[in-house]
């Protein structure tokens, strides 16, 4: 490591993480609202459930990102030089669009739902206005915006360290001659470091899915007012997709950096940038590109050969970076006398959740299992599980290595009770996936109701957690402000 | 299908699971990191090879009947038009009969919808995406006759969950 973050840098990485914190409970309980109407045991209207179910889910993606950005942010900068300043303008631009877009939402009866699919925005049948439909389009455009300068910021400072994109990957290592005996310490000082690779790759993704994501966002807002300004509804599908899908995966590939540093520190096993590694991240630098199809597999006018690629590499995408990420945590912890400690656990079972999430998604990305899986709630099963149980651990294992806190009885408990509360939670989705139920539907018949009860009683155990070790977190802050 | 689906999801999550319980409680006794490397990059390969392996065959087993390319030749199928609204279907038959195969044209007038089939017992048997410009030709044989269900599988705004609307299918 060559140089320590700096102090601002620090405060502003502390900032991040407790607006994280808050924010994600706030919208649990908006998720708890939503799944508990569900069951029956509370009279939402419609209205208000979905405008909820928009919240959660544009939110969600939002404090995901936030998480993400900011782990990498601490670690990246202390091998290169980041400019402190775009990084705190992104934190400013994230609060006020999220305040346009919760105005919109909840004042202006905005609910497109997070993936604003063209051209609902503009036809809501009489919900909202397309003024309002603007200030919340405008408000995410603004958020990407924020974290599109921060990539570019990170792209930058990477290649004036490394001098391209592909020895940032490692491929002169990847590629290159031998690397054992007297050649291992030339190696080992030319390859990048776990955190860098990664930071590479989210940057290249990222930047890509965010110029997506702006011209679909413009395109849309001047459809708003101009509807002869008008695009394929499929065209409008694929750039939101592919948008989506990238901005959404970046999140874990950047808070998976919190495994590669924190953990070893625990183990005493450095975490290397390994031939298989290298390997991984570049191929699903590729792969997290070309593999959105999978979410328009019911788009019968879609090309055939989009459509199998988007099967065939979703069954290779999530195999490198899993089983190098999740078999990697496992053999670092393996027999390694590691003194456990609420960060070591908490990250160790996030690569748990993150290849726990991955399988049911891998089901799902066949053609004829989504047939009727589909826009079920398998759906939210199988994301949940990685962003509940893997990306949550990643960032809440961060706050404690943050306030340097190891945990005690309560801390543990509340450990087990996110755990056991996530796993049935999500579980309880894919059950009634499986069993046809509908996803995004504000009611629920009869015969859909079979797991909404015990699926709101697990997340009720799983906000009790994430409540907890937030409470000790945002205490933690404060006690070392006044320090 | 769905049971497949299940399954399979449920028993690799007990083996991931048993697999990430088996390290913790492990996790005491140190071993020198090497021997544990050497192991877990053998084990690497042998996924790897083993994922390699099976990836082909399954590839070709689960794409040899796509639902995809029905419109082409309608042949003798029964055809049936549908529209979806805001906040409903049009349908242009209200019956069909069952072993012969039914082709939906699917077209949507206003945003997107979800063009899902469920029988009597609440399984969905298929669905396709019904867009704005755009037909998307669904071919199904109902081998049961009975009373089956369509419901909107694609969020189009307030009144989504309410969407429905049913197919007689009479023995042939
Ligand atoms: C215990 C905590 C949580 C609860 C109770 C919860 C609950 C829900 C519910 C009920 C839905 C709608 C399901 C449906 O389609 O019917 C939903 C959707 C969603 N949730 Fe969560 N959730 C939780 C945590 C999270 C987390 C941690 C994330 C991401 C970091 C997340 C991201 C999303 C997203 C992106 C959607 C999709 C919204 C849409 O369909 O438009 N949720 N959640
Ligand atoms: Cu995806
Ligand atoms: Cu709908």
């Amino acid at each position: 490591m060559s140089n320590d973050i700096s102090a601002g840098g620090r405060l502003t990485v502390v900032i991040y993480q407790a607006v994280a914190a808050v924010v994600l409970l706030l919208l649990m309980t908006f998720g708890l609202l939503m799944r508990y109407s569900q069951a029956g045991g509370l009279d939402l209207s419609e209205d208000l459930f979905y405008q909820l179910m928009t919240a959660h889910g544009i939110g969600m993606v939002g404090i995901a990102a936030i998480c993400g950005v900011s782990i990498m942010w601490f670690f990246l900068s202390q091998y290169v030089q980041l400019t402190t300043e775009i990084f705190v303008l992104n934190l400013i631009l994230f609060l006020v669009g999220v305040v346009m877009i919760l105005s919109a939402i909840f004042l202006g009866g905005f609910a497109g739902a997070w993936t604003f699919l063209y051209p609902l925005p503009r036809i809501s049948g009489g919900a909202w206005g397309p003024s309002m439909a603007a200030l919340h389009l405008g408000g995410v455009l603004l958020i990407g915006v924020g974290f599109l300068l921060v990539h570019l910021d990170c792209g930058y400072a990477i290649l004036k360290k490394y001098g391209s994109l592909t020895n940032a990957l490692g491929w002169p290592t990847l590629f290159g001659g031998p690397q054992t005996g007297k050649f291992q310490h030339q190696v080992d000082e030319a390859t990048p470091p776990p955190t860098v690779v990664a930071s590479t790759m989210v940057t290249i993704v990222n930047i890509l899915g965010l110029v997506s994501g702006a011209s679909i966002l413009v395109i849309t807002i001047v459809n708003l007012f101009v509807p002869s300004f008008a695009i394929s509804a499929l065209l409008g599908k694929n750039m939101i997709f592919f948008f989506g899908h990238v901005f959404i995966n970046a999140t874990i590939y950047m808070a998976v950096i919190a495994v590669y540093e924190i953990l070893p520190r625990y183990t005493g096993r450095p975490w290397k940038s390994s031939r298989p590694f290298l390997a991984a991240w570049s191929f699903s630098t590729v792969a997290v590109l070309i593999v959105y199809p999978h979410h328009l597999l019911m788009d019968f006018p879609m090309p055939v050969w989009m459509l199998v690629m988007g099967q065939v590499i979703s069954y290779l995408s999530g195999i490198p970076i899993l089983v190098v990420t999740a078999l990697g945590a496992l053999a670092y912890v393996h027999r390694s006398g590691i003194k456990w400690g609420m960060a070591p656990s908490l990250l160790f079972l996030a690569t748990f959740g993150w290849a726990a999430g991955a399988i049911p998604a891998i089901v799902d990305g066949t053609i004829v299992v989504n047939s009727v899986l589909h826009n079920t709630l398998w759906v939210p099963g199988h994301f949940h599980t990685y962003l509940l149980l893997g990306l949550v651990p990643m960032a809440l294992g961060f706050m404690y290595f943050l306030i340097e806190e190891e945990g005690s009885t309560i801390d543990l408990a509340a450990f087990w009770a996110f755990i056991i509360g996530g796993m049935g939670f999500t579980m309880t989705f894919l059950m009634a996936g499986a069993a046809s139920v509908p996803r995004r539907f504000a009611e629920h018949q009869p015969w859909m109701q079979g797991m909404d009860t015990l699926g709101s009683a697990f997340a009720a155990l799983a906000i009790l957690g994430v409540a907890l070790i937030a409470v000790r977190f945002l205490g933690g802050v404060l006690a070392s402000l006044k320090a | 299908m769905q049971e497949i689906a299940w399954s399979i999801t449920l028993w690799l999550t007990i083996i991931l699971a048993v697999t990430y319980l088996y390290v913790a409680m492990k996790s005491g006794d140190a071993a020198d990191a090497s021997s544990v490397a050497g192991a877990a990059g053998s084990l690497r390969t042998w996924l790897f090879a083993m994922l390699a392996f099976a990836f082909v065959p399954v590839t070709l087993m689960t794409t040899a009947d796509l639902p995809y390319g029905a419109g082409a030749s309608t042949g003798k199928a029964q055809v049936v038009n549908v529209k979806g609204f805001q906040w409903y279907w049009e349908m242009d038959q209200e019956e069909v009969k069952a072993g012969i195969p039914v082709l939906f044209k699917v077209e949507a007038a206003d945003v997107n919808h979800g063009f899902a089939i469920y029988d009597e017992d609440n399984v969905l048997i298929t669905q396709t995406q019904a867009m704005p410009g755009y037909t998307n030709n669904l071919k199904v044989t109902f081998t049961k006759p009975g009373t089956y269900k369509f419901l909107c599988l694609e969020y189009c705004g307030r009144q989504h969950h309410a969407m429905e609307i049913t197919l007689n299918v009479t023995s042939n």
